[in-house]
């Protein structure tokens, strides 16, 4: 390992995240695509090839340039005041005006330059403290020097991108809210865990980095499939989605009851879809979301893009003479391809119903909008003895009753209820303090351990060996004999 | 059992906790022929404990029982034998992502200390992961060594007894992160680097201390770190209570008052004020802060190689 090779580079097809400041945006690389983000416009064609981490300048005509790494310090006369006692606010301080700096901006100026220009030709900032020197640079870099960073993407980053940019999507979980749940969790590589999110799937992209992997994740979803619009950004391989099974809750009761039966699956998770998409936004979450409408946006391409090629192979079969032949080979295709995938989600959900019936999970975690009580005291009978599980709710008051509900239960031990607080410091030379906002609230959570229960009719239920392909009503009177 | 792989049962070997109730815990080996000691009796371990469930009540001689819990390096952190401070699982989970740990990482850390961090760091790193982990402390660094052993981790850490700012991490260019809880860090921030990849990393470094904070921050600046980051994690934790707040006498009519106790939300609020005014209450469930809580472990200040 180690030595001097670089690091993993952006190709096309990424999942990259860009930054600027403290804002972030996630973002699919690829060429020819206009991105607007933090008020500027440019094309990321040159930044593929590139070593994630790299500073860039958004230059005229929207191309990205290596930032060059400049003698800042050189130019500045170390001339300051001592206080502002002489300090008018005339308004007049500064001797460029809007449109000349206008003018500069059009001329394709760089940044740098038009920031060195303003403090020339402002009549205060020599008599300004050095602090206050300070800051004013950096207010006014922050405005006019267009860099960007390309990162790749991980839990820190997208979980921080998230709670600042679409809190709403995520129920308002902080990421030191998230930390704390895959730290109770005990998430490692190996696990077998229990997942239920509506998270835009956040949650579940956290858990999957942690177990790199290794182990298997079942997550049971509301309505007609899980949502990772998230899930994509982290930009994980194939491979980590080979052992992710996912489970609808509407079938969590007659897996528990023994009924469970394929014959009615939950419609085709593509519906879905853009139902999810607005249930999840509470009324006061409507401010402009650009990551909305950059997902929106990337559905849009793919779709472009595919009619392009639709319409590319027929035109290919106009010319063909058996055209109509072909289309009906076509329709023919479609009903077995549907059949096909109907085929393969009744495969997979058995597969699932098979892992959770063995009731030996190592985990739950749960982040979602629903009322927790019920989803704990269903989801609680799949995991096994002496194991984590986490809850968190946005709200206290669901939390209050899940603890009484847990504790009239049984089977947990070391309940907590907990919240976390989290303060930023501004550190620079003597003008350290804590940030002057802080975030109000990250959520609260409650968790605990599993053990083994005492009431032995959970028991014999777990012995039974219950087959998926049978018919509910026969499986009702085999359990019949049985009492 | 290992801190790294959950197993069912107990086994001969396996260090165990033994949970007697209201977070009261302690860890235990377990070991053929031997006994141990709780407020509710003996545990014998052959019979009582090796081969059952993880999990499992145990009755103990004098008729009270315990649960033996799987151990992790959460039960760890608040079980261990302290031989310094520790970091507490609020501070850690933070650490651990915001240093983008996860399977397969290369960590340092300095100083090993009780090892709270360090059997964290190795779970989250398993199984193809590693933790180079420094402690000029002798003692401590072998005490720490022995302990990775008898957890079944030790194929994952690697204990270097030397000093942090003098001799750096042992390792140069394979780490993915750096993590410094020692009183200078200011000192060891170049060999952060030089143990850092080429291609980069994190870093995060611990203090109480806002003088060491500032120290290190510069130190970081110097050696070109970007995104520097400094922030401090609080948990609250919070008691589940059914509060009864009784009624004021204003020497209303009854009818007024019992109007009042079905304005309270909770059904099952006894003592209806109706039955006797001077004497009602109204309940309802309330998270009660703990009366006392951590104001302040340390300041977290975290940092990009790029």
């Amino acid at each position: 390992a180690g030595g001097a090779g670089p690091g993993p580079r952006i190709r096309e097809g990424d999942c990259a995240v860009l930054k600027r400041g403290d804002v972030f945006k996630a973002v699919a690389v690829l060429r020819r695509r206009k991105i607007i983000f933090e008020k500027q416009w440019f094309y990321l064609d040159n930044a593929i090839g590139h070593i994630y981490g790299t500073t860039f300048e958004v230059t005229s005509g929207g191309s990205l340039q290596l930032k060059q790494e400049m003698e800042e310090t050189a130019t500045e006369t170390k001339e300051a005041g001592t206080d502002n006692r002489n300090i008018v606010d005339d308004g007049k301080s500064q001797k460029l005006t809007h449109d000349d700096i206008k003018a500069l901006k059009d001329k394709g100026i760089k940044g740098q330059e038009i920031v060195q220009q303003l403090i020339e030709n402002s009549t205060t900032f020599r008599d300004k403290t050095e602090f206050s020197q300070d800051k004013y640079i950096k207010k006014k870099k922050k405005k006019y020097e267009a860099v960007i960073t390309i990162v790749r993407p991980s839990t820190r980053i997208l979980s921080t991108m998230y709670y600042a940019r679409e809190p709403g999507k995520i129920n308002h979980l902080r990421y030191d809210t998230l930390a704390q749940m895959l730290t109770l969790g005990n998430v490692h590589a190996g696990n077998k865990m229990i997942i239920v999110e509506t998270c835009a799937g956040l949650v579940l992209g956290a858990v999957m980095e942690r177990m790199g992997g290794y182990g298997s994740i079942i997550q049971m979803y509301p309505g007609g499939g899980p949502v990772r619009a998230a899930t994509s950004c982290f930009g994980f391989p194939k491979t980590f989605y080979d052992h992710l099974h996912e489970f609808p809750l509407s079938k969590v009761d007659s897996l528990l009851s023994g009924t469970f039966s394929t014959e009615s699956l939950p419609s085709e998770p593509e519906d879905n879809a853009g139902v999810e998409e607005e249930s999840n936004g509470s009324v006061d979450e409507k401010q402009p979301s650009v990551q909305e409408t950059e997902e929106e946006s990337t559905t849009e391409s793919a779709m472009e893009r595919d009619q392009i090629e639709e319409s590319e192979t027929m035109d290919v079969n106009a010319e063909d003479t058996g055209f109509k032949e072909n289309q009906g080979k076509e329709n023919k295709e479609n009903v077995r391809e549907k059949q096909r995938k109907q085929q393969e989600r009744r495969k997979k959900l058995i597969e699932a119903a098979a892992l959770l019936k063995e009731k030996n999970a190592d985990g739950l975690i749960v982040a979602s909008k629903f009322h927790p009580t019920p989803l704990l005291l269903s989801l609680l009978e799949f995991v096994a003895p002496s194991r984590p599980f986490v809850v968190y709710c946005q709200y206290k008051e669901p939390l209050l009753e899940c603890y009484t509900k847990l504790r009239e239960r049984g089977g947990v031990i070391n309940l907590k209820l907990s919240e976390t607080w989290l303060r930023s410091y501004q550190v620079l030379p003597d003008r350290s303090h804590p940030k002057l906002t802080m975030s109000g609230g990250g959520g609260f959570l409650l968790s605990g351990i599993t053990v083994v229960s005492d009431r032995s009719k959970s028991d014999s239920g777990s012995l039974e060996e219950l087959k998926t392909e049978e018919p509910s009503s026969k499986k009702r009177k085999v359990e019949d004999l049985h009492c | 059992m290992s801190f790294i792989e959950y197993g069912d049962t107990i086994k001969d070997g396996d260090t165990a906790i033994v949970f007697l109730g209201h977070e009261s815990m302690f860890p235990m080996k377990v070991q053929h022929g031997s006994v141990t000691q709780t407020k509710y009796g003996v545990i014998r371990h052959s019979t009582d404990l090796i081969g059952k469930k993880y999990g499992s009540k145990v009755t103990c001689s004098k008729g009270g029982w315990v649960f033996i819990l799987h151990p992790t390096p959460e039960l760890w952190t608040v079980n261990l034998p302290h031989r310094t401070q520790i970091l507490y699982s609020t501070d850690i989970s933070v650490i651990t992502m915001m240093l983008e740990l996860k399977p397969g990482s290369i960590v340092c850390e300095s100083g090993t200390g009780s090892g709270s961090l360090s059997h964290a760091l190795i779970r989250t790193v398993a199984p193809t992961g590693h933790l180079y982990t420094v402690e000029f402390h002798q003692q401590r660094a072998e005490k720490a060594r022995e302990e990775f052993r008898e957890h079944g981790v030790e194929h994952l850490v690697t204990v270097t007894n030397q000093d942090v700012c003098q001799s750096g991490f042992g390792v140069s260019g394979v780490a993915d992160a750096v993590f410094l809880d020692i009183p200078s860090p200011w000192e060891a921030i170049g060999h952060a680097k030089a143990a850092l990849k080429a291609e980069g990393g994190r870093i995060c470094s611990f203090s109480p201390c806002i003088e060491q904070v500032q120290r290190t921050c510069l130190a970081m600046e110097e050696h070109g770190f970007t995104e520097i980051n400094t922030l401090e994690i609080l948990l609250r934790v919070y008691n589940v209570r059914t509060i009864s707040l009784q009624i004021p006498d204003l020497g209303k009519a009854s009818e007024d008052n019992s109007s009042f106790g079905s304005d309270s939300s909770n059904p099952s609020s006894q003592g209806s004020p109706g039955n006797n005014p001077q004497q009602g209450t109204v309940q309802f469930k309330s998270a009660v802060p703990l009366r006392e809580m951590v104001g302040h472990t340390g300041y977290l200040t975290f940092a990009t190689k790029s």
